[in-house]
């Protein structure tokens, strides 16, 4: 088990880099600490599986050095960095039983019979695969599959860490559930470091004690999942994270006064962003408030006029879309609260506003 | 380790080619070059041997007969096979397997069996020595050829097409030739590839079926070879020429030579 | 995946191909029967012999002999393009530019009109002017294939490797670049040497494309005529005399109709066999 730290690190799978767009990962400092539950957090395409894969020795990167325990290993092959991973769709050996499959990684690294007989066996017993030791694997079920590609890792003791590359995207979605808890518990027994790539929000953040946001090459924010869906650093975690994600608006901040198209909002706190940036408002649909109107009253100050253009209900939630001016907003109000029909005003709750400028989140009292 | 394996990869195609181009070297010589012994590329070049091909008719009516069956055993095969390769990936009827089977055994049964048979048949027939009869023979082999390379491809597509197309209100032929053909537009081209190419490579049915005027080139080659005392030039020549189409339209199907070779299997 | 639905009118599609495969397989078939249970003296007149010919076929040196060979020729060529296929293949690189060249280059001979490839064979293979044979020569063998058997035999198997070891390589070059990054990066990770990659994650992939290649293989060869009927015509004496060209020999020849139908039907009948266990064995494949 180890702690991992990448300094500077950046990958372009073009020979002569140049640009910024021509690197899938743009130069990133982190670093893991040892026991902890990770998650890489992105959509497709933003980089993670670079940097998983730089982690893992499969790719050396462009630039950078790759760190565990303090020991350089940027420059070592998958084999001699010691770590597990978990692909996409399950990967095992077709021709070997369950238990062969569990044995392949040991009796590669030439360990003695017994020692690998008793391993394999408690690993089944982890697992819980126990009564399918002598299965041929390719006859299993894709969890069970992932299961012992999972298995092939934890099997080797001093594995530095356990990389997943999205593995529950092939898992029917009821053991999908199942699978995921069974790898937290697996992760409280074994404190390794694991470190889980997903472009699913859900996923990522009932798995991990802190998520890694990616956008575009760059780590955006890294956080709890509470702070990732509180303080969002930037536009995109705060769009991304949430569902429907943060609403987004344009708006204009003078210190603590701000204007959405010409009508003001409250907020907490003073802030103060240059002038050339472009601002903009952030408020989760949760905290919205929104109340009817016959259209023919002028609304309070810090009540915003809208339409309601759709009413979707999600069970114990609804979410209202609405409109103001051309901009739409979401909202998620509790079922059984009572939605206008045409003209409604909504408040937003003060408390909760952040406010970016270029997209990076304002603190207050604090100037870009 | 990569220049061992390259390297593997190198001598193994210049193992192949090396017959070729002995072929190729020998057909640009003189009859007395040749005779004359050893030597790596041809001192006197000529096309001589080219020459003669293409102006003697017994040579060119060679190739014009030959590609006259192949031409028509490949429509015949494939027009046949179109229909019968659907019913096969779609559905399930009596016999269905053995029906298959069946078709696969022909293309694997030994044409010598067939040789004095199919002369008795062709002959009763009154197509004997007429390019028909060797491009019916040829569908022995290359139906069932067709069929199942055809099969292939078409069970790669998703049976979800055919049912909305019925249920837009499209009837089979319409469905079939509309829709169908041009989705696995891939597939019958890399077909007729196939069928083209076992048929223009087959000589002992095309030799036997045919007497006289409807001779295809590999008889016209083998006659040479035998008859005229080796003229080689000549032999070599037309070696060549008949090498050159397959290498063209190979380029064209690159992508599904494993495909086709693999009776559509891969 | 929905499952075939059953639909007995799909006959009407089948029925073309039935009729003209019928016409050219089952007909022919039923003459060479009759043959093969009948003898002649004139043309014309023919008498019921029973199951004459088939004794003297399972009886007579000859077939035992061109059988012996036909089963030599067919297993040695098998271990040699087989095992030379999949490496060429495992060679290859994985991608770039240069693998479809390397590819058609390699589909050429397989091209090639079978008639030619023996002619080319021939002036490859002649002692003073081909390449081969001058070259063996040259550096001490004492060569000549239409004389010495072992130079004949030597001279048919290697072209029949010319010809379609590449067959092998496309095949298991397919089955090979099927397989995803995924299980070889697996395979990096859990340690596995060259070996145990190609052991355990190779070799189980190609198995259906092999089964495939071996049934091809297999049974090209088993009906192999054209190539060495050019080459060596069967020589020198009899010793690279196959199957079917002593098929064609007796049946044209020799014009020896009760034998050769007789032998057509022996050798019909174990491509058959041969081709029933091929097909049971890729179709159960198939299904797992």
């Amino acid at each position: 088990m180890a702690s991992i730290a990448i300094e500077n690190l950046a990958h372009s799978y073009i020979e002569n880099p140049v640009r910024d767009a021509d690197y899938a990962l743009k130069s990133i400092n982190y670093e893991w600490t040892d026991g902890g539950a990770y998650a890489l957090l992105g959509p497709s395409g933003c980089g993670k599986t670079t940097l998983l894969n730089v982690i893992s020795g499969l790719l050396t990167p462009s630039q950078g050095t790759i760190q565990f325990n303090n020991r350089n290993v940027t420059s070592l092959p998958p084999e001699e960095r010691n770590i597990a991973q978990v692909f996409q769709f399950p990967v095992i050996y077709d021709t070997m039983t369950v238990a062969e499959n569990l044995a392949f990684p040991l009796a590669n690294r030439g360990l003695d019979k017994t020692e690998i007989t008793t391993r394999v066996s408690q690993m089944l017993e982890t697992l819980d695969l126990s009564t399918k030791a002598g299965k041929r694997a390719n006859k299993l079920t894709a969890d069970e599959k992932q299961k012992i590609s999972l298995g092939r890792g934890l099997v080797r003791h001093d594995v530095n860490a356990i990389l997943f590359d999205e593995p529950l995207t092939v898992i029917d979605p009821l053991m999908k559930w199942e699978l995921r808890t069974q790898l937290k518990e697996i992760h409280q027994q074994l404190r390794h470091t694991m470190i889980y790539v997903t472009h699913d929000q859900t996923e990522a953040l009932t798995f991990a004690e802190k998520v890694v946001v990616m956008h575009e090459g760059s780590v955006v924010q890294v956080g709890t999942p509470e702070e990732l869906f509180n303080e969002p650093e930037h536009t995109f975690v705060g769009y991304f994270i949430g569902s429907p994600g943060m609403n987004i608006l344009p708006v204009t901040v003078d210190g603590s006064h701000a204007t959405i198209d010409g009508f003001p909002v409250s907020i907490n706190g003073f802030y103060t962003p240059s002038k050339d940036a472009r601002t903009e408002l952030g408020i989760r649909p949760e905290h919205i408030s929104i109340k009817a109107t016959n259209g023919t009253r002028s609304p309070d100050y810090n009540e915003l006029p809208v339409r309601v253009k759709r009413v979707s209900d999600i069970g114990r939630q609804i979410v209202i879309a609405v409109t103001l001016g051309n901009h739409t907003i979401n909202l998620i109000v509790p079922e059984g609260t009572s939605v206008p029909e045409k003209h409604a005003f909504i408040t937003f709750d003060t408390e909760r506003i952040s406010i970016f400028a270029n997209d990076r989140r304002l603190s207050v009292a604090s100037s870009s | 380790m990569k220049g061992v394996k390259l390297s593997v990869v190198f001598v193994y195609i210049l193992f192949l080619m090396l017959p070729i181009y002995w072929l190729l070297n020998m057909s640009f010589k003189t009859t007395n070059e040749i005779l004359g012994g050893f030597s790596w590329y041809p001192k006197n070049f000529t096309l001589e041997s080219y020459i003669t091909i293409f102006t003697d008719p017994t040579w060119y009516n060679g190739y014009i007969n030959s590609l006259t069956y192949v031409v028509l055993n490949t429509i015949i095969s494939v027009s046949f096979a179109l229909p019968a390769a659907y019913a096969f990936s779609r559905y399930r009827f009596m016999g269905d397997k053995h029906l298959f089977f069946w078709l696969l055994s022909n293309r694997m049964a030994p044409p010598a069996v067939f040789v004095l048979p199919f002369v008795e048949l062709y002959s009763a027939m009154q197509l004997f020595d007429t390019p028909l009869a060797v491009a019916l023979a040829h569908c022995l082999f290359n139906v069932p050829l067709a069929v199942w390379i055809l099969e292939g491809f078409m069970s790669n597509v998703p049976r979800e097409i055919d049912e909305t197309a019925y249920i837009d209100g499209y009837s089979f032929p319409h469905f079939f030739v509309r829709i169908f053909m041009p989705l696995i537009a891939a597939g019958i081209g890399v077909t007729a590839f196939f069928c083209f190419m076992f048929s223009w490579v087959e000589m002992l049915l095309a030799k036997n079926l045919t007497s006289v005027s409807a001779k295809p080139i590999v008889a016209v080659m083998t006659r040479t070879a035998s008859t005229s005392g080796y003229e080689l030039g000549l032999l070599a020549a037309a070696g060549v020429l008949t090498i050159i189409p397959g290498a063209i339209v190979i380029w064209f199907v690159r992508k599904y030579i494993a495909k086709g070779f693999a009776l559509g299997r891969v | 995946m929905i499952a075939k639905t059953v639909n007995q009118r799909a006959w009407f599609l089948v029925l073309p191909v039935l009729l003209i495969v019928a016409m050219n397989a089952v007909i022919p078939l039923m003459t060479v029967v009759n043959y093969s249970v009948q003898d002649t003296f004139s043309p014309g007149v023919f008498f019921y012999e029973g199951t004459k010919w088939y004794k003297e076929v399972l009886t007579s040196p000859r077939f035992h002999g061109a059988l012996g060979r036909q089963l030599t020729f067919t297993a040695i060529i098998l271990a040699i393009e087989i095992p030379l296929g999949v490496m060429i293949a495992l060679a290859m690189p994985r991608s770039g530019p240069w693998v479809s060249v390397c590819l058609v280059l390699m589909a050429i001979p397989l091209l090639i009109p079978w008639n030619v490839v023996g002619a080319m064979w021939n002036i490859f293979a002649l002692p003073d002017i081909g390449l081969l044979g001058f070259g063996l020569n040259y550096i001490g063998f004492d060569y000549n294939y239409t004389q010495q058997p072992l130079a004949a035999w030597f001279t048919v198997v290697l072209m029949d490797v010319w010809h379609w070891t590449s067959l092998v390589v496309l095949l298991a070059y397919a089955g090979l670049s099927s397989i995803p990054d995924a299980y070889y990066q697996a395979a990096r990770i859990d340690g596995a040497n060259r070996w145990a990659v190609f052991r355990h994650i190779q070799l189980p992939k190609m198995k259906h494309v092999l089964i495939i290649a071996l049934l091809l293989r297999f049974m090209d060869s088993f009906m192999i005529y054209t190539e060495p009927f050019v080459l060596t015509g069967g020589g020198p004496g009899s010793t690279t005399t196959f199957l079917s060209i002593d098929l064609v020999k007796a049946a044209i020849g020799e014009f020896n109709l009760g034998l050769a139908a007789a032998m057509s039907i022996l050798y019909f009948l174990m491509t058959l066999l041969i081709c029933w266990v091929f097909y049971t064995v890729m179709m159960r494949e198939e299904e797992t």
